[in-house]
């Protein structure tokens, strides 16, 4: 197995990276969408990363910032050599001999032309997958398309039974046959309208343009833009939420709003109880090791794995790593995740049966952690942890939450030898691993 | 004596279609378009075999079959579900409860013809009375 690279620092969102220049060259909101010629309230929109930007926009804000547009669609942190060591690890387990990423430096400075296509085709490799793959968990667990896909098939279904009868029963009698024709003539106006809208949801629902759509998806994006730290709640507690929700665009929904401040209100409990100035200088003596950091947590290990997925980042790299966190229920269903580069956690549906996660809900309250190589070469450290988050009565079953944090392994250090390794993957659905025995039945490969 | 069918099906004209060619083929059959009121309607009409669509009106083809199965007084009756292709997870759900087959739509006729047949036999009737149905 060739060891990871390490990867750089995850590229913010585009918004975000249009607030941070703002606000570096201490110019307010009106000010810079007077600037490029839009209103204060749509720019507000795309600094929350609520709408998508590009071209002449993009353009007239890079402008009014001064800055190349590229510094804000690609960030300022997603330099060609860590584009290219990401491309690198990506193919790592596909190309033979592997890419030689001591060479980026003399490869980008004598051949940038051709850099300059490994980058692009490597950025356009990652969106054609994310795209892939926001369809596929769509296509899976989409209610609305399941019934709009029986509704289709269905009259389809009474066309071919008609249209058989017709051309079967030569000797049919007369006002069956013109029952039958107008019943087909029915289903035809039918099958119209149903595929026309079965078209329409699915325009509704390619990413690309749409934003987040689902209360889930908000909160989401709300927790990546803030790189999952928000320092008024860490200074404030709950009683900066309000004042959050209200610099927030898109919490006018009152699903959308209420998740929110119940997922902001757990935050805030967790910082209460484990505070950033004790946190911090603890992780930060001891590398950030949740094995070592364990007893800050007074008997609650999933509290320190959750606290260790919300420590602040700095720009220069410095700071806490970066880190991917997934919490599920008893069932195993995906409640929340924080992603990191190269690990997959799917929103929907279930990851890899063989992630600690799962493993943990089998033994409730033993943290466990192990290292987990995945199908592209790369490494990561997962610890993760079951614990009872709420009592059902005597004699009940308690319900379950399990917590699992995620890092990559760094390829110059020596994989932990203490720690069983797992050949794991991104979950069935989307794994290359065809011989595995915890595979699925209805993935791909049964 | 004939083999009673009932279609549980919410679209009008795959009942018409299927219930013409059922009884041409010697079923006696009935048609009930409406989930939530198909466990009366069957109780009512007491079918020897029944087709269940999975996705009805008030109550769902699978809730239905678990309650059927659940019940002593149906749990042995036949039961054809229609699911719509591509559907695999419904499939498989259907035959976890205890369906005896599956159509996916859009079905030929002929197949479905023929697998009503089958479940003449499990409900062990007549093959006699089948038109062209002898085994």
């Amino acid at each position: 197995m060739p060891p990871a690279i390490p990867l750089p620092r995850r590229a913010q969102l585009t918004g975000s990276r249009i607030r941070d220049r703002r606000l570096m060259q201490g110019l307010r909101q009106a000010d810079l969408a007077a600037k490029a010629g839009i209103s204060a309230s749509y720019l507000n929109l795309i600094e929350h990363n609520r709408r998508r930007i590009g071209g002449k926009l993009l353009v007239a804000i890079a402008r009014a910032l001064e800055v190349e547009p590229a510094t804000l669609s690609e960030g300022a942190d997603a330099t060609l050599s860590e584009v290219l060591h990401r491309a690198a690890q990506d193919m790592r387990s596909r190309v033979d001999p592997p890419p030689e990423v001591e060479m980026i430096d003399a490869l980008s400075g004598r051949f940038p032309g051709w850099t300059g296509l490994i980058v692009a085709q490597h950025k356009r490799t990652a969106g054609l997958e994310a795209l892939v793959d926001g369809l596929r968990d769509r296509l899976r667990h989409d209610p609305v398309l399941a019934e709009s896909m029986h509704e289709v098939l269905s009259t389809v279904a009474a066309i071919r039974s008609t249209a058989d009868i017709l051309v079967r029963e030569p000797n049919l009698e007369a006002p069956w046959r013109a029952r039958f024709h107008r019943n087909l003539h029915e289903e035809a106006e039918r099958l119209s309208a149903r595929a026309t809208a079965m078209l329409a949801h699915f325009e509704n629902t390619v990413p690309e343009g749409s934003g987040p759509s689902t209360p889930l998806e908000t909160v989401e994006a709300l927790f990546e833009a803030a790189d999952h730290h928000f320092p008024a709640i860490e200074a404030g507690g709950a009683a900066a939420i309000p004042q959050l929700l209200a610099q927030t665009a898109g919490m006018t929904d009152a699903a959308t709003r209420d998740l929110v401040t119940r997922m902001l209100e757990d935050y805030a409990r967790d910082a209460a109880r484990l505070p950033l100035d004790r946190m911090m200088p603890a992780a930060m003596a001891v590398d950030f090791a949740p094995d070592r950091l364990l007893h800050l947590g007074q008997g609650d290990a999933a509290l320190v794995l959750r606290r260790l997925a919300c420590l602040p980042r700095e720009s220069d790299g410095s700071g806490a790593p970066e880190v991917g966190l997934a919490i599920c229920d008893g069932a195993g269903a995906l409640l929340f995740r924080r992603r990191l580069a190269g690990f997959a956690i799917p929103r929907f549906g279930a990851g890899c049966p063989l992630w600690p996660l799962y493993g943990a809900l089998h033994r409730p309250g033993q943290p466990l952690a192990a290292v987990l190589d995945m199908p592209s070469g790369a490494q990561f450290q997962a610890w993760a942890v079951s614990q009872p988050v709420a009592q059902a009565g005597f004699g009940a079953a308690p319900v379950m939450r399990a917590t699992m944090l995620l890092r990559a392994l760094a390829p110059d250090t020596d994989t932990p030898t203490a720690l069983p390794r797992i050949a794991a993957g991104p979950g069935c659905h989307a794994c290359a691993r065809s011989d595995c025995p915890a595979r699925s039945m209805i993935g791909p490969g049964a | 004596m004939p083999g009673r069918v009932l279609l549980v099906e919410d679209e009008a004209n795959i009942l018409e279609a299927i219930g013409f060619l059922l009884s041409r083929d010697g079923w006696d059959v009935s048609g009930h378009g409406n989930g939530a009121t198909a466990l009366e309607a069957i109780d009512r009409l007491e079918p020897d075999v029944l087709v269940l669509d999975m996705m009805l009106p008030g109550k769902s083809g699978l809730d239905i079959l678990r309650d059927l199965r659940a019940n002593p007084a149906t749990e042995a009756l036949p039961v054809l579900m229609l699911t719509a292709k591509g559907q695999t997870r419904d499939r498989d759900m259907a035959l976890a409860l205890g369906a005896n087959a599956f159509l996916t739509k859009p079905f030929s006729n002929t197949e479905l013809v023929e697998t009503l047949r089958d479940l003449a036999r499990v409900a062990n009737l007549d093959d006699a009375a089948w038109k062209g149905g002898a085994a």
